[in-house]
């Protein structure tokens, strides 16, 4: 795959830190002493144990007030700056709103390209060259493999990332959810809804 | 893995308290989250007692300050994963140079 990456779709330039943050990983995998998906657990834990990711704080935001959500599909970037998140070495932030004819999902199918100041770490299956391939060829094929079956009336749209511009998806606001507040709507949006291969959850409590 | 985060390292502070933003934790970049995510791992996969990293931690970041070198919370963090790593016996700093620069010259892509 390196060969691809002297394209135009390029990889930002990784400072020393990360590259040897890499080694370590890989090596230290290699031996067996760590894996991966336990790195990825652990870092969501940690991100998720000490409040909601902050794209989740963004969507719940879109739903509750129209103006914002008007703002945030126009200009991600600065909206999301708004609520005082931002920091992506430059790279600008698309905000696609999930309707009922239309669903998106987002992909890096050269790299890793995610919208990190939002999402926080991309999981390993983000990056695995599976989904980075099949997404664009059979996205409803992945999306049903990982639980997400969508009528074939919808229209699903697949966004490739780049260094410079990344994809965040807005889930559509669960049915149930109208009487909840800002934070418990917070509560409702996982990452993979952010990434589109999943819906926000409904609230806890409706279809019982 | 589900356990919920351990005290010893979501409270450690002083020097050594993680950086955060309203509570939650900052990474400055992927790599920072990813030298974060490492560490722990390793401690709950047992190679090491909590204790032995967060020492390391706070030497590392007193040799900074001593040396007024400009480098982030998370530089140090990620020398003080290594020097354990390489004081453990897991791996040597060669291996280690050596994996670097191959992912610095393009020879190794970082996906599997």
């Amino acid at each position: 795959m390196s060969e691809a990456h002297s394209g135009e779709h390029h990889h930002e330039t990784e400072p020393y830190a990360a590259l040897r943050t890499k080694a370590l990983e890989s090596l230290l995998v290699e031996k067996g002493l760590v894996s991966s998906d336990a790195i990825d657990a652990l870092v969501q834990a940690y991100e998720q144990d000490i409040g909601p990711l902050n794209g989740a704080k963004v969507v719940a935001r879109a739903w509750v007030d129209p103006a914002y959500k008007q703002r945030l599909i126009v200009k991600g970037t600065e909206a999301i700056a708004e609520l005082g998140f931002g920091g992506s070495q430059g790279a600008e932030i698309v905000v696609l709103e999930n309707t009922p004819a239309v669903h998106n999902m987002v992909v890096c199918t050269l790299c890793s390209c995610y919208p990190w100041p939002v999402l926080g770490l991309p999981p390993t299956w983000y990056k695995s060259h599976a989904y980075r391939a099949r997404a664009v060829i059979e996205p409803r094929a992945v999306l049903r493999e990982l639980g997400l079956a969508l009528d074939d009336s919808v229209e699903v749209r697949v966004w490739d990332s780049t260094a410079d511009v990344r994809y965040m998806v807005l889930p559509r606001r669960p049915k149930g959810s109208e009487g909840l507040a800002e934070a418990e709507l917070a509560s409702l949006v996982s990452r993979d809804s952010m990434i589109g291969v999943a819906e926000a959850g409904p609230p806890s409590g409706v279809g019982q | 893995m589900s356990r919920s985060p351990d005290q010893r390292i979501t409270n450690m502070d002083g020097d050594a308290a993680l950086p955060r933003d309203n509570g939650e934790l900052v990474f400055q970049a992927p790599w920072e989250g990813r030298a974060f995510g490492l560490a722990v791992a390793m401690n709950e996969a047992g190679r090491y007692p909590w204790r032995d990293f967060f020492q390391e931690l706070v030497a590392k970041i007193a040799e900074a300050r001593e040396a007024g070198a400009p480098t982030s919370y998370y530089d140090q963090w990620l020398a003080a994963l290594e020097t354990l790593a390489v004081g453990k016996g897991f791996l040597t700093t060669e291996e280690l140079d050596r994996r670097t620069a191959e992912y610095q010259s393009g020879r190794r892509a970082d996906h599997h």
